[in-house]
């Protein structure tokens, strides 16, 4: 039986090549009396981000000295006090080479990110791949990648050969987002737009010549060919779904134009980037158009180049270069440094924190993983990795903790998150990044 | 405005066995296009005046190049949607001119299979490199016919119908065919039409023109004669020019001036315009001596000669006669030859090289000579190990080490770091006279710069004559040949015969180090269009086909 055929012949029966118009009553209060789901009882939908940071932060100054619920945030997280009780951290965890060499400023995000360390031959798919298979198939966009640095690289993959490239500039995001394409889900009114059938019925077309393109590849080039037809079916997804009248949501607002910013690794062009992604993510999120982003605050591709305006050395270099003061007892161009970039994450949480929904806001439904490359950049270390979660992901995690789980993997917390958010999966890494045992305290 | 392609061609619909479906034959290679090949096509068939807007997907290096890193990409949904985005654009505006589509719709409310049949087919077969299938051509018609009529318009639908062909597998990847080789038993060769396409992207970085597909077609390009008619006047076309660029263009990474930034305080000359400017002025020296002037390859390293704009000019602080040009018009470009005596020649002092290979805002000895050795020496540097303690390196501040060089042999002091930083940073110190952007200077920090060392053996006292000892070394004839040969064959020199490159580089001598005539020598190699198949591979490759 040909499914492409019979899909297309759906999509036509379906709308016979005439305009649709449908007509939804515009509700007063789309949400039952706690914010919780809609009012018609489905469930806000759950979402997923991780946050990428390079170079992490001083040992000794970020993990909080209580472990457990209640904990206090050290010195240079005192910034994310706002949000402590949406937050877990986890301190003492680390990355397992086995033997294999690393990269000092890549091998850290990969494992954070793959739970393996990808080899010219391959590479696992990033979780937020994995993620986006379960929660993402029936949004605009799979997932959305961005990046604060200026880099179009980014730690979100499906294979080796299919990297997911961040979009530097907030002016194209916008564009992406909220260009002509964009249909507003509270419009109390729904008008298929004929352009998208027909593109849709064209690319049906494409899809049916696949078996004459993959029939004679070799396996390597038949993934590959299969990764195309992969995207393209997420095209097509994606035309049927601006073939719909959307689900209303409740806090969705189409912003404003996106303000031109400079895009680069300066720490204020980087902060100012951070700010305009974070307020356009918020927005896509609260309007339905994706469930799963990745931010690249800075590393979007390896070292971090984030770098103070007139100074000769970027973040990456200081963490080499500079002395630590022997009476603050860090390296203060780097702390100053590190301190700048989480007041990205902070400013990333605070958009999502502001969208109310009922008595909830944006970021109790969704979970973001915050990870980064090193345990103490200044010497390459990858044991007791600064790790975070933030958010509650529709109550299914729980805030506050701070989980101190020396020697374990980093990959409980992936793992751990995955769960929460229902992907149907046991164990996670490879060699001794290989776990099954989630942290059961965060679940809900 | 060149005359469009699509209007000159003629289609022909074939079998599928052109796709490489039919018995014995195999895919043996997938590679997707470059953006600049991507433009390149667009300009070829439907006019240089066709816009192009987008982002595409970044490339990924591999053993070098790019190229050879176009044989692992894939397309991801964010790559597709833009692709999609550029094609939709694209065919938008090819629908517009009617005077690209070579017919008139019986009425252009509805469909018209005839009409969308001879366009699609036209442009399919200059797209897609060869005659667009029956099956092609069939989805195609389909395609626009189904388009036309939910929009009640014949242009609609072939417009949809070519956005569809633009993003589509068989334009996005150049897919090679290998067929058995009529001339060598058990053995296997590329089909005529897959030799045609490696061809073309090696010399013009471009499809096939409609000579060469004909020639294909005819199976002329399956002579000797033929093919090596086809050769020469492709070497002999303007358009090889476009093939050099997109070369070196690959071999010396200047994808990397996309990321490239420099602190505006510090470097204030470093404008926007000097990092558009820097990758052309050294293409252009590129150009003018090796396929303008016929020159020797390794002249590049010593040539006085370049061409400049006046904010390169200005980077450079050399004297530039102003060109009276209209308001808005772009600078000129002046060639420009260092008298002398300036210590200043060759590309290894341009500023894309030396800013291109030195932090945002300072030089990088070590950084400038990892480049020399990986990029134009081919030689391999080892990334540096974990727990070092950089402090003493980089400290301008220190008033100790005022120089790079003072700073570079404390750090030398560390055992750890001494063998790599031997074979790093004698060369990039010989380039300290230019600074993080491509200023000149004589002193860092008030002390004179000595940028004297020795490469190899063989001792310099600066950068110019860093050049010459760079002229003189085997490795870098050696690179040359190495990296061109991957380029052009689309595999590692490591997979290639030895005994075959070792016979290409004495050649590469005899003919004077003349690129061109490299080039000729690689196309007309056996190796060229050689295909190596295991008989597992072959049955690996007949067990999915669909027969």
């Amino acid at each position: 039986m040909n499914t492409n055929m019979n899909r297309r012949r759906a999509l036509r029966g379906m709308l016979n090549g005439v305009a649709v118009t449908v007509g939804v009553p515009f509700l007063d209060c789309f949400l039952n009396t706690n914010g919780t789901a809609l009012a018609s009882g489905a469930e806000l939908p759950v979402a997923f981000g991780t946050w990428v940071q390079g170079l992490g932060f001083n040992p000794g100054f970020w993990e909080p000295k209580v472990v457990g619920k209640g904990y206090t945030n050290n010195v240079q997280f005192e910034m994310l006090n706002p949000f402590k009780d949406k937050i877990n951290i986890f301190s003492g965890m680390k990355v397992f080479l086995d033997a294999r060499s690393a990269m000092p400023h890549s091998t850290g995000y990969q494992v954070c990110a793959m739970g393996d360390i990808p080899t010219p031959a391959g590479s696992p798919p990033s979780l937020d791949s994995i993620v986006a298979d379960t929660i993402g198939t029936r949004t605009r966009f799979r997932s959305i990648e961005v990046s604060c640095d200026g880099g179009v690289g980014s730690w979100s993959r499906r294979s080796a050969t299919a990297i997911n490239a961040s979009e530097p500039s907030p002016v194209a995001l916008y564009k992406r987002i909220f260009g002509p394409e964009f249909k507003d889900p509270n419009n109390a009114s729904f008008e298929p737009d004929p352009q998208d059938m027909a593109r849709r019925s064209v690319l049906s077309f494409v899809t049916e010549q696949r078996q004459d393109l993959v029939g004679d590849l070799g396996a390597s080039d038949k993934a590959r060919m299969d990764e195309y037809f992969t995207a393209l079916r997420g095209l097509e997804q994606q035309l049927d779904l601006q073939l719909q009248k959307p689900s209303p949501m409740p806090s969705c607002t189409v912003p404003g134009n996106a303000e031109e910013a400079k895009v680069g690794a300066d720490i204020n062009d980087a902060l100012a980037n951070g700010k305009l992604h974070a307020q356009l993510l918020a927005h896509a999120l609260a309007c339905g158009q994706t469930r799963v982003f990745n931010v690249a605050f800075s590393g979007s591709g390896g070292g971090a180049l984030i770098r103070i305006p007139g100074s000769t050395q970027n973040f990456h270099q200081w963490t080499h270069e500079e002395g630590i003061d022997p009476k603050l007892g860090y390296q203060p161009n780097c702390t100053w440094l590190m301190g700048k970039c989480l007041e990205g994450f902070a400013g990333m949480l605070a958009a999502l924190d502001s969208v109310r929904e009922g008595d909830h806001t944006l970021l109790d439904r969704i979970v973001m993983y915050y990870f980064t490359d090193n345990g103490y950049a200044r010497l390459h270390t990858l044991d007791n990795m600064p790790l975070m979660t933030a958010g509650l992901a529709n109550g299914r995690i729980k805030g506050g903790y701070h989980i101190s789980a020396t020697g374990d993997p980093v990959t409980r917390v992936g793992l751990t998150v995955m769960q929460a958010l229902g992907v149907p999966i046991s164990n996670w890494g490879t060699y001794s990044n290989d776990t099954s045992k989630i942290v059961t305290d965060i679940v809900a | 405005m060149r005359f469009p392609l699509a209007l000159i061609g003629v289609a022909t619909a074939l079998t599928a066995a052109t796709l490489g479906i039919a018995a014995d034959t195999h895919t043996v290679g997938l590679r997707r296009i470059s953006p600049d090949q991507y433009r390149q096509i667009i300009v070829d068939v439907f006019g240089s005046d066709i816009k192009i807007g987008g982002r595409f997907d970044p490339d990924s290096r591999d053993n070098g190049l790019l190229a050879l890193g176009a044989a692992k990409v894939s397309v991801t949904q964010t790559g597709l949607e833009q692709y999609d985005g550029m094609a939709r654009t694209v065919a938008a505006q090819v629908a517009a001119r009617r005077e690209l589509v070579p017919c008139k719709p019986a009425t252009e409310k509805a469909a018209d299979d005839a009409c969308a049949a001879k366009f699609l087919g036209h442009v399919g077969r200059l797209l897609y490199r060869r005659p667009i299938t029956d099956n092609e051509l069939k989805a195609q018609v389909g395609a626009a016919n189904a388009a036309a009529t939910q929009l009640k318009n014949f242009y609609s639908g072939v417009e949809l119908s070519l956005a569809a062909m633009l993003s589509s597998p068989q334009f996005l990847y150049r897919r090679e065919i290998a067929e058995p080789d009529p001339d060598h038993s058990g053995q296997y060769r590329l089909d005529a039409y897959s030799k045609a396409s490696k061809l073309s992207f090696l010399f013009w970085n471009a499809a096939p023109d409609v000579t060469l597909l004909a020639a294909a077609e005819s199976g002329y390009l399956n002579t000797q004669k033929g093919y090596a008619r086809q050769v020469d006047r492709m070497l002999a076309s303007p358009r090889l020019e476009a093939g050099v660029r997109a070369f070196f263009s690959d071999m010396f990474a200047f994808d990397d001036f996309g990321m490239l930034a420099k602190d505006a305080k510090i470097y204030p000359q470093f404008s926007v315009e000097v990092n558009a400017d820097a990758a052309e002025e050294t293409l252009r020296t590129v150009v003018d001596l090796l396929i303008t002037r016929r020159g020797d390859y390794r002249d590049i390293f010593t040539t006085k000669k370049t061409f400049l704009t006046p904010d390169l000019a200005s980077v450079y602080a050399v004297p530039l006669p102003r060109t009276n040009l209209a308001n808005g018009e772009p600078d000129a470009w002046v060639p420009f030859e260092y008298p002398a005596a300036d210590p200043r020649a060759g590309i290894l002092m341009q500023v894309s090289f030396v800013a291109l290979h030195s932090h945002a805002g300072r030089s990088s000895p070590t950084i400038r000579g990892k480049a020399l050795r990986e990029i134009i020496l081919c030689q391999k540097v080892p990334d540096p190990p974990g727990n070092v303690n950089f402090t003493v390196v980089q400290d301008t501040s220190n008033p100790v080490y005022k120089t790079a060089r003072e700073r570079l042999n404390a750090h030398a002091t560390e055992a750890m770091c001494t063998g790599c930083h031997k074979i790093t940073d004698p060369l990039g110190l010989a380039l300290e006279n230019l600074d993080g952007a491509g200023g000149f200077r004589t002193h860092e920090n008030g002390a004179p710069l000595d940028t004297s060392g020795a490469m190899d053996g063989v001792k310099f006292t600066n950068g110019a004559e860093l050049g010459q000892v760079v002229h003189d070394s085997p490795a870098t004839t050696g690179c040359i040949v190495n990296r061109l040969t991957s380029y052009a064959l689309g595999n590692p020199a490591s997979s290639v015969d030895a005994e075959w490159l070792k016979t290409l580089q004495q050649n590469f001598a005899k003919d004077g180090f003349r690129i061109p005539n490299l080039l000729r020598r690689i196309a007309l190699s056996d190796e060229f269009s050689r295909v190596t198949l295991t008989k597992t591979a072959a049955a690996d490759s007949m067990k999915g086909s669909p027969k």
